[in-house]
């Protein structure tokens, strides 16, 4: 979020804003989508694939939520009712990547015999005999 | 006791200006939130769908860490070849674009219907429905692609990992059905503020609750094109 916060005084009749701060933002998302756009058009692998993938989605989902839904005006009342409940999908997030891993692990171990990418076995889940 | 009973606007002073508002808001005996029902129900509704699509995404999440069979990659699969020359995944950028620029006339749209210039906001909501109505038709494009030419299904798949197609169509298709209903929403309310139904009370607020409907969606589309498409 890094748009030029210009910030007009009234707005008693609901949020109000100039419209050269849409465009402005909308510009942003273009930029921001291209950018990630690349990162799979020059197929960047590793760690770097990964931060900028998730860089890029996190800005241009702070520009959404913070201007165009007008988040960044709204009171800080309603931001933390519906900003901060999401957080405790980070819980289920790692308590399900440590599941999958376990299963993948197992996986491994008892359907070891499966060769990759066979598109036989794929059917199923590929794991079951 | 009644010396403790309510925080004194002294005790208050040392904390920043947002949470002093904060802390003033929740303690009292009055409504938390100082917009109107119709606007704090969206956003409640919204944290529930936010919810709804987590679970989706972390369980595409899951399946696909703990398949043992290689993951389809989408920049090939969602190709698409001009002049004999595959692009990688240009179709979904094409589609991301489309979202984007939607989610700009939008926010135009609550721009002018405050400025209760009924026309133009009007025909952006329009303009947005119809990006929406595009982006909807460029994913049927793309299931047709997926099931007739390459055979995917929810329970298998000749790319790699079944389960690909699972989370593939549980995930998109559910995206879409949120595209194809804030269509609807948005063409019955450009067409309710086309016929001045809200000139009587002066009140547009309803369009600026149809944009964070609107809104929410390409913020959906956003998390999916990178976690689905791009990972």
């Amino acid at each position: 979020m890094s748009a030029q916060h210009t910030h007009p005084g009234g707005h008693a009749s609901g949020q109000q804003h100039p419209i050269s701060l849409y465009l402005k933002v909308w510009g942003m998302l273009f930029v921001l989508s291209t950018f990630s756009y690349l990162v799979d058009y020059f197929n960047i692998q590793g760690f770097l694939r990964w931060f900028l993938i998730v860089a890029f989605m996190l800005m241009k989902a702070g520009l959404i939520i913070g201007v165009f839904m007008h988040m960044r005006w709204e009171r800080l009342a309603l931001m933390v009712a519906i900003l901060l409940p999401p957080l405790c999908l980070m819980v289920l997030i790692g308590m399900m990547q440590a599941e999958a891993r376990y299963t993948y692990s197992t996986r491994g171990q008892f359907f070891s015999n499966a060769p990759v990418a066979d598109s036989t076995k794929a059917k199923g889940g590929g794991t079951r005999e | 006791m009644e010396q403790h009973s309510q925080p004194t606007a002294q005790d208050l002073s040392g904390l920043p200006s947002g949470w002093r508002g904060f802390v003033a808001d929740w303690s009292s005996d009055q409504r938390a939130f100082k917009v109107s029902w119709g606007k704090a129900m969206m956003w409640i509704f919204l944290v529930s769908d936010t919810f709804v699509f987590s679970c989706f995404l972390i369980g595409y999440m899951t399946v696909r860490i703990s398949t043992t069979v290689v993951w389809p990659k989408p920049r090939e699969v969602f190709a698409l070849s001009i002049g004999g020359v595959s692009v990688p995944l240009l179709l979904i950028a094409i589609m991301t674009f489309i979202l984007i620029s939607s989610s700009g006339t939008m926010a135009m749209a609550v721009h002018f219907a405050y400025l209760r210039d009924r026309a133009k906001a009007a025909a952006l909501m329009l303009a947005t429905a119809a990006f929406g109505a595009t982006f909807v038709s460029l994913q049927a494009f793309e299931w047709t692609h997926l099931i007739l030419g390459e055979g995917v299904r929810p329970w298998g798949s000749s790319l790699g990992a079944a389960q690909f197609g699972a989370s593939f169509f549980m995930i998109t298709g559910f995206h879409g059905l949120h595209v194809t209903a804030g269509v609807i929403y948005l063409l019955t309310v450009a067409y309710r503020v086309l016929k001045g139904r809200y000139e009587k009370s002066g009140n547009y607020q309803i369009v600026e609750i149809a944009g964070l409907y609107w809104h929410f969606v390409d913020l959906v589309w956003v998390f999916i094109f990178a976690l689905f498409y791009l990972w």
